[in-house]
């Protein structure tokens, strides 16, 4: 048995649900190899043969993988499959959007999201926004899967010493092409890997009151996240959207405030360790899942929350 | 367009049948807002009695698709689904929102992702839609691949997790909803699009409209008909529901929250 991970990464570094993939390839077990397909990738190829769980990295450089465009990347995983019982990446939009190409390919029905292997051909996944967990088994030879980011604790990042293999890319498809990427900058943790997040919801009201997230979130060291009504209100960003539909969390504490707690948000971060809710509804179904549930103005408790903070 | 040696007047003939149709694939699933319940034996959801809905992805889908016809860029909806004997229901949903007509493909209503990529290939064979839409995943199996396989299989280029599609002649432009934000592609024409929240919002169908859709066809096809024999890859062997949390406590102030996330959940400096 062998597992290629295909890495999720920026070109020069490894994104950390990379070392979540490599975690489960490595409850999988067998050799474990990571595929890094770029333009300009070698700081993160290199980053891939330092890990411990890594026994080989495969580096295709070439401009066709530039931005990941499945009709480019999911061709070149084909052509290595051969070599591999289980294709494994991360259940990313970069992921979500190449691995149902490759399974296609190979006539594979793909198992999307796993959050635990029971056996080499036996996997966990969420269904219903998070209401149920399925055993799923796979009469596939060859089995294709995406892993959930918060359904195992990533490897260690360092510890190894495998050996990079240069592979051949091929030209692009050329029936799609990257025109831009705007993305979001911020200097606070990600999302999907932070170790405390609070959220605003509707109840927000604006764009501009997320502001009073920032303090908090500061001292906390915090990332910010939303609701897709948050969302959908136009209060910010898609990027900031936790639940079914958008981010999957796992923190240590999630805070979320002016959130009622539709089903779909709910699924997002269930996950969490402690969850505090802050919101003037006292029947708002976010307090039967809260830990800690504050019934107050938010406009008044955040403030307070800020200064309580020291 | 007209190929070398053909005739002008042989285009002009030509021309009035060349319709740009959309195919949109459609998903009948639980309503979004039911909290749904796992079946005591393990089995499965228990779905006796429960509102279903179009999956709320696939209702954006008809939309767009509709959207592009009322702006003149198509003259076709074509709605598709794949599942059981109540499907037709759901189908009428499409037509009030504005779909054309649409197509039943028979079959068990838990069919795997590939297979109904398989079936909306054979679809997509027979009617040659320029753009086919799917949602970007379905609000009960959680999956997100039919759009994606439905693309390898026939060779198209795809566009995931669409929040915004401008159609330009024989290309399309499409910003996708990434993790990092948004990033722009620009595909040729035939392509897939799979959809996103913020791609618009759709209507709701008025009475006129929902009285007009009981005459829409609905044609039913077998997958034997479109020449594809249906083959299950995975079992589920169990579901269940996840653990639950342990009642929570309501606090009084931020200090007693401050209070309890410091000394007792310890999760605070």
């Amino acid at each position: 048995m062998s597992v290629l991970v295909v890495a999720d990464h920026d070109n020069q570094a490894l994104k950390p649900v990379t070392l979540i993939s490599l975690a489960a390839a490595a409850e999988i077990g067998g050799d474990v190899h990571v595929l890094v397909a770029g333009q300009n990738c070698e700081s993160a190829a290199n980053e891939a043969a330092q890990i411990g769980v890594v026994n080989q990295v495969l580096v295709a450089d070439a401009e066709a993988y530039a931005h990941a465009l499945p009709e480019n990347v999911a061709p070149l995983v084909v052509s290595l499959s051969d070599n591999y019982s289980h294709l494994l990446t991360a259940h990313t939009t970069t992921g979500k959007n190449f691995m149902p190409r490759v399974a296609a390919a190979l006539d594979v029905q793909m198992i999307s999201d796993i959050m635990g292997v029971d056996s080499e051909d036996t996997f966990k996944r969420l269904i219903y926004a998070g209401n149920a967990i399925a055993t799923v088994k796979t009469s596939d030879e060859k089995k294709v899967l995406t892993v959930r980011g918060t359904g195992f604790d990533g490897v260690a990042p360092g510890g190894g010493n495998a050996t990079i293999e240069m592979i051949e890319g091929s030209a692009a498809d050329g029936s799609s092409e990257f025109v831009a990427d705007e993305l979001a900058k911020s200097e606070r943790p990600e999302l999907t890997a932070a170790g405390v997040v609070i959220s605003g919801g509707r109840g927000m009201q604006n764009g501009e009151n997320f502001s009073l997230l920032e303090g908090i979130a500061d001292k906390l060291g915090a990332a910010i996240g939303a609701s897709r009504a948050a969302v959908d209100a136009g209060f910010v960003p898609n990027d900031m959207q936790v639940g079914q539909t958008g981010k999957i969390v796992a923190p240590e504490l999630y805070i979320a405030v002016g959130i009622s707690g539709a089903i779909q948000h709910l699924a997002g971060r269930k996950d969490s360790k402690v969850i505090v809710a802050i919101n003037k509804d006292p029947d708002a179904p976010i307090f039967q899942v809260a830990d800690y549930g504050l019934v107050a103005d938010l406009f008044d408790a955040l403030p307070e929350f800020e200064s309580a903070l020291g | 367009m007209v190929r070398e040696g053909e005739t002008h007047a042989r285009f002009l003939l030509i021309q009035p049948l060349v319709r740009m149709k959309v195919l949109v694939a459609i998903k009948r699933v639980v309503d979004p807002n039911v909290n749904v319940v796992v079946k005591p034996d393990g089995t499965g959801i228990d779905l006796t009695n429960t509102k279903m809905a179009v999956n709320p992805f696939c209702g954006i889908g008809i939309e767009e698709a509709v959207r592009l016809r009322e702006a003149g860029t198509a003259e076709e909806v074509i709605a598709v689904t794949v599942g059981g004997a109540k499907c037709p229901e759901t189908l009428r949903v499409c037509l009030a929102q504005g779909a054309d007509r649409a197509i039943h493909i028979e079959a068990d209503d838990d069919v795997e992702p590939l297979a109904i990529a398989k079936l909306v290939k054979a679809v997509y064979e027979r009617e040659e839609p320029k753009i086919v839409m799917f949602g970007k995943q379905s609000i009960d199996g959680d999956n997100g691949q039919t759009g994606q396989m439905f693309a390898q299989l026939t060779g198209l280029p795809q566009a995931t997790f669409a929040s915004e599609l401008t159609v330009n002649g024989d290309t399309a432009t499409v910003t996708r909803e990434v993790d990092g934000g948004l990033q722009t592609i620009k595909t040729s024409i035939p392509m897939v699009l799979t959809t996103d929240l913020r791609l618009n919002e759709p209507r709701y169908a008025s009475l006129p409209n929902i009285m007009q859709a009981r005459k829409k066809p609905i044609e039913t096809v077998s997958p034997a008909e479109l020449g594809i024999e249906i083959q299950r890859h995975t079992e589920v062997l169990d579901v269940s529901p996840p653990p639950g949390r342990a009642a929570g406590i309501k606090v009084e102030s931020v200090d007693e929250l401050v209070d309890k996330l410091r000394n007792d959940a310890k999760v605070i400096a």
